[in-house]
């Protein structure tokens, strides 16, 4: 049998509802392991042992009176992005303007993992404020990708990805504003859910673009993503962007054939600079899902080649103005001036990284006097224009498959130069957010040589992830990719 | 040249709300610093804003109780600028989209009417206050977060009389609507005045300054009566005035400079993507429509036209609203509302303060108040025994011809009995009779009073003047 | 595409961003090449289009007029860089 770190959280949380095992042992199996391997994958930024070990005891304790059966992820240690609040634990978005920082309160999704039972713990790596595609332009370290040490594992949620590819935890949350749960899902070998936008509550996650941003799992299988959906999803009265949707039961919504299901194929996803093993795969998965009785569809999303533009216009936007309350009054790192102008530019030159000021003066620039409505409102009629591609296409078919990037991991300093081509990592993924649609990742194969994980890439109608997760689920079942464990 | 002013004003109002504009912490003055506060209005990371449902309500009312229509797609958008007291560094507020647009202000004005068209009136959030000390400055949040309502009027305001009476007005409909207190001692109202001055006649407007920051409707008026001749005095000399942005000082009664309008900010507006947009449905307004309250200068005008009541009588029942509405009930029921008028502002009133009564504890109804007045007209008591029956009426409820019949106060009009009293009085002060008819007037006051007393109160004043007099002439 | 010019240190001084010499040069280069990416937006008619500011089509969502209660003065302020008598110091506010 597998250790316990290494169980789904399903299987986990099944283990301990039949006293097969406790929550202590399985939080201990996570920390003993983050102990052996964290040091080369560097997914922690920290955790608060002692926290999660009461957790894990108070888990038990639950157990014991009998919780188990409505408390879905009793027991179940899952670790935490550094951008949502946990209440008494550091907040720090990978951040040095952070640098300190604890949080008076927990987030929405924190809350419903702690009444769904799970054990919430430690402070997972990132690109500061979830601005990267690679863990980079964390200002503590770059998190490893678990298949390759030489490697990134895709970003911004890097850290969250790796943990739960190296076994460090059953699962975890992560956040998504162009791609940073599906890239990293993707490069990790791992399944990775973007809910539709309204799905989730954002209350407690740090704000990096607004109506971008969603908060979802990292998994090792489809079930789980499931699991941990139905666990955090709902309207929330103090997100005013949650959507009083109700929520379907997920984990039942993955039982039967997927047969006359319609998948539509983007043709303006084909393009160069695409890695010819990444075609390959996903050719052979949509043949898989062919033969699972799906039907495949030629389709047309005709504004894709603008989505990057359009993003990083709208994100650094919102950002430059979510970010402009790290000024050292209330919170966080102070470097001190003579008056509070000074303060401000002192404290956030020193406390933001590069890639964090390049945004915030693209963003400021966008919407400064006399460019809004060349950059900002054009953007946002582009985007309407996404939207109503994704829409139109979802008339005909029930979801639509691509790669979730056009290569897999790549080396460590390899893009951190140029950032354009950074921002071009994630352009399979940039879309769904933009049209605010659900989508996945799951693992489609590997890289031959080096042997690294390939992503599929499944978009779904909004509020439409019973389907989504369905088709996924169906896909993983068939392959041999599940289970697969980096070479740790 | 001549010269005129063009001034328009934007004022900051505090909605009346239990609670502040996207949280749960109190909308409260005064409290210890930083007490009202929470991880949203402090803008700590991860927070988000919920729009307080009965700001907005306060909000569209205010549109229609200025004249102004409630718009049909509302906004929030962010207003950026870095400032210690703004806790996110922007400011939520509706830009392009408010919530109320349109409408007037009616006034009286030196005699005459004024009155100012306002642009629209938009909700937003109050930021917190700052304490400066030797070497540093404190920040308060306690009033971050607190619904702000800003009513922009547009620039046809002339004079600083026109803007003083103006803001009153505003402020008596704001406060007469239930939108907020209007409490300047507590900072709830705050103004930028925007003044511009060009040769009469001319259509362009002048360089627009701005005073920031006002907050006292005298200290609006001062700044003007500062402002205008400055600029006038620049311009006649064929100086040129530049905008900017200018700071009134109390203490030496001028304006100075703030900054200029390459300093101007630049606030980089846009749609707040944490808050979805207000679209009011009919029954929405319809139920805004039904808060709204007749305007005080409606209800003075009213009342001196409906009941030829002079206009300290009409503003006091401006001013209290149910005592007025006592009044029209009794009003209605009588035939001199003028007379119910004195007797609901004198008596009335003053007797409900000593005894801490409230209206709706009022043992008579108000048609007794007018069946009282109707006795004393028609002769039947006399104005002193009024007094009486009206105590009695206010502790018993009893009706005041009951009261009447009962202790036999029925005035009396029978000259024979009159004229025995007045002979009694004389023959009792033939020094009071000497005097008066030496040519002291006051000496028959004296003497009335004398009978007055001998008749219990009963006897008819008037007769009592005319046989004192026929017997003291005679 | 040709690169656009900005003026960084115009735009840094909103953002209130203390940059080196060296940074404003590299931002400089680089924010010009991304403009000159964005610019291809340029090319859709949008014309007809009414712009998206949120992905939901969700309106009215308010809260009740409730006082729900703050944070204790000490939570408050446990993450002041500095404080004293209740309030968050700042330097000297001059304008």
């Amino acid at each position: 049998m597998s250790t316990l770190n290494q169980l789904t959280a399903g299987e986990l949380a099944r283990a301990i509802r039949r006293k097969e095992a406790s929550a202590r042992q399985a939080t201990e199996a996570c920390l003993n392991r983050i102990r052996q391997i964290d040091g080369q994958v560097k997914a922690f930024l920290s955790y608060d042992e002692a926290d999660a070990l009461a957790q894990a005891d108070a888990a038990d304790r639950a157990v014991a009176a009998g919780e188990a059966a409505h408390r879905p992820l009793l027991g179940v240690p899952i670790a935490i992005k550094d951008v949502l609040a946990v209440r008494n634990q550091p907040l720090g978005c990978a951040s040095k303007i952070l640098e300190g920082y604890i949080s008076p309160f927990d987030a929405t999704v924190i809350t419903r993992l702690r009444e769904a039972g799970a054990i919430v713990f430690g402070r997972l790596n990132m690109d500061e404020f979830a601005m990267g595609s690679s863990t980079e332009n964390s200002a503590y370290f770059t998190t490893r990708n678990p298949w390759d040490l030489e490697r990134i594992p895709g970003g911004s949620s890097g850290g969250s990805a790796a943990a739960v590819a190296a076994d460090e935890c059953s699962a975890s949350i992560g956040s998504d504003t162009g791609g940073s749960i599906r890239q990293p899902a993707a490069l990790c070998g791992c399944v990775g859910l973007k809910p539709t936008y309204g799905r989730v509550s954002r209350y407690g996650l740090v704000a990096f673009a607004s109506s971008l941003d969603q908060i979802g799992s990292f998994t090792k299988d489809v079930s789980d993503s499931a699991l941990l959906l139905k666990a955090i999803s709902g309207v929330d009265p103090k997100d005013s962007t949650s959507v009083p949707e109700s929520v379907p039961d997920y984990a039942k919504a993955l039982e039967g054939s997927i047969k006359g299901m319609r998948i539509g194929l983007p043709k303006e996803y084909m393009i160069d600079g695409m890695h010819p093993e990444v075609s390959a795969a996903v050719k052979a998965a949509v043949d898989q899902l062919q033969k699972l009785g799906a039907d495949i569809v030629e389709i047309s999303l005709p504004h894709t080649d603008y989505a990057a533009a359009c993003y990083y216009i709208i994100a650094p936007a919102e950002a430059s103005a979510n970010l402009a309350r790290f000024d050292g009054v209330r919170y966080g790192k102070r470097v001190d001036g003579a008056d509070p102008i000074e303060m401000y530019s002192r404290t956030r030159g020193a406390g933001f990284g590069p890639e964090v000021k390049r945004r915030i003066i693209l963003g400021t620039y966008v919407l400064s006097s006399g460019y809004y409505d060349a950059f900002y409102l054009r953007a946002q009629k582009v985007r309407t224009l996404i939207r109503q591609d994704f829409l139109n296409a979802f008339e005909k078919v029930d979801a639509i498959v691509t790669p979730t990037t056009p290569t897999a991991a790549f080396k460590a300093g390899e893009k951190s130069n140029d950032p354009l081509q950074m921002y071009l990592s994630d352009i399979f993924t940039i879309s769904c957010n933009l049209a605010g649609i659900c989508g996945i990742s799951v693992p489609c194969g590997f890289l031959k040589e080096p042997k690294l994980p390939l992503g599929l890439q499944i978009l779904g109608k909004p509020f439409g992830e019973a389907a989504l997760l369905k088709l996924a689920h169906a896909y993983e079942q068939s392959s041999p990719w599940r289970g697969q464990k980096p070479p740790l | 040249m001549e010269y005129e002013a063009v001034i328009g004003l934007e004022t900051h109002v505090q909605l009346k709300t239990l609670s502040k504009m996207w949280c749960g912490c109190a909308n409260e003055f005064g409290a210890e610093p930083n007490t009202n506060v929470c991880p949203i209005c402090l803008g700590m990371p991860g927070v988000l804003p919920v729009a307080n449902e009965e700001a907005l309500r306060l909000t569209a009312l205010t549109g229609l109780l200025l004249n102004g229509r409630i718009t049909p797609f509302a906004k929030f958008d962010r207003k950026n600028y870095f400032y210690p007291d703004a806790s996110k560094n922007y400011q939520v507020t509706q830009y392009d989209q408010p919530s109320t647009l349109g409408g007037f202000v009616e006034f009286e004005l030196n005699g005459g009417m004024g009155r100012v068209e306002i642009t629209r009136a938009h909700l937003e959030e109050d930021v917190g206050k700052s304490t400066h000390f030797d070497r540093f400055s404190g920040v308060d949040f306690n009033r971050a977060g607190v619904p702000l309502l800003e009513i922009v009027s547009e620039p046809v305001i002339t004079s600083p009389d026109m803007a003083y009476e103006y803001l009153n007005a505003l402020k008596e409909i704001l406060v007469y609507g239930g939108i907020s207190d209007c409490d300047m001692e507590k900072g709830m109202v705050r103004c930028d005045v925007n003044i511009s001055v060009r040769p009469v006649g001319q259509k362009e407007l002048g360089a627009k300054i701005e005073i920031k920051n006002m907050n006292s409707f005298s200290g609006v008026r001062h700044a003007l009566e500062y402002e205008i001749p400055r600029q006038i005095g620049v311009v006649s000399k064929g100086g040129k005035l530049s905008q900017e942005t200018r700071r009134w000082d109390d203490v030496t009664g001028m304006t100075e400079t703030m900054r200029s309008k390459e300093q101007a900010h630049d606030y980089r507006y846009f749609p707040e993507p944490d808050l979805m947009p207000f679209v009011p449905d009919e029954p929405y307004i319809a139920s805004i429509k039904a808060c709204v309250v007749e305007l005080p200068l409606a209800r003075k005008q009213r009342f001196m036209r409906d009941y030829q009541l002079p206009a300290s009588d009409a503003q006091t029942f401006v001013w209290d609203v149910p005592l007025g509405g006592y009044f029209e009930s009794a009003a209605k029921a009588s035939k001199s509302p003028k007379a119910v008028a004195n007797w609901v502002i004198n008596n009335l009133r003053a007797r409900l303060t000593e005894t801490k009564t409230t209206l709706a504890e009022i043992k008579f109804p108000p048609a007794a108040l007018a069946e009282l007045i109707d006795l004393v007209d028609s002769g039947k008591i006399s104005s002193r025994i009024a007094q009486d029956v009206f105590a009695e009426m206010f502790n018993t409820g009893e009706a005041p011809a009951v009261i009447v019949q009962k202790k036999g106060l029925l005035q009396v009009s029978d000259t024979g009995a009159i004229e025995k009293f007045c002979d009694e009085a004389i023959a009792a002060n033939p020094k009071s009779a000497e005097d008066f008819r030496a040519g002291k007037v006051a000496a028959l006051n004296f003497l009335k009073g004398q009978v007055m007393k001998l008749s219990k109160g009963k006897a008819n004043t008037n007769l009592i003047g005319e046989i004192l007099e026929k017997k003291l002439k005679a | 595409m040709a690169a656009v010019e900005i003026d960084v240190n115009y735009v840094a001084h909103l953002a209130r961003l203390s940059l080196t010499p060296e940074e404003t040069q590299r931002v400089s280069t680089q924010l010009g090449n991304i403009l000159a990416f964005i610019d291809k937006l340029s090319e859709v008619d949008v014309s007809k289009v009414e712009p998206t500011a949120h992905a939901v089509p969700l309106v009215n969502v308010t809260r009740p007029d409730v006082v729900t209660g703050s944070l204790p003065t000490a939570e408050a302020l446990r993450n002041a860089p500095t404080k004293a008598n209740g309030l968050f110091v700042v330097p000297k506010i001059v304008e």
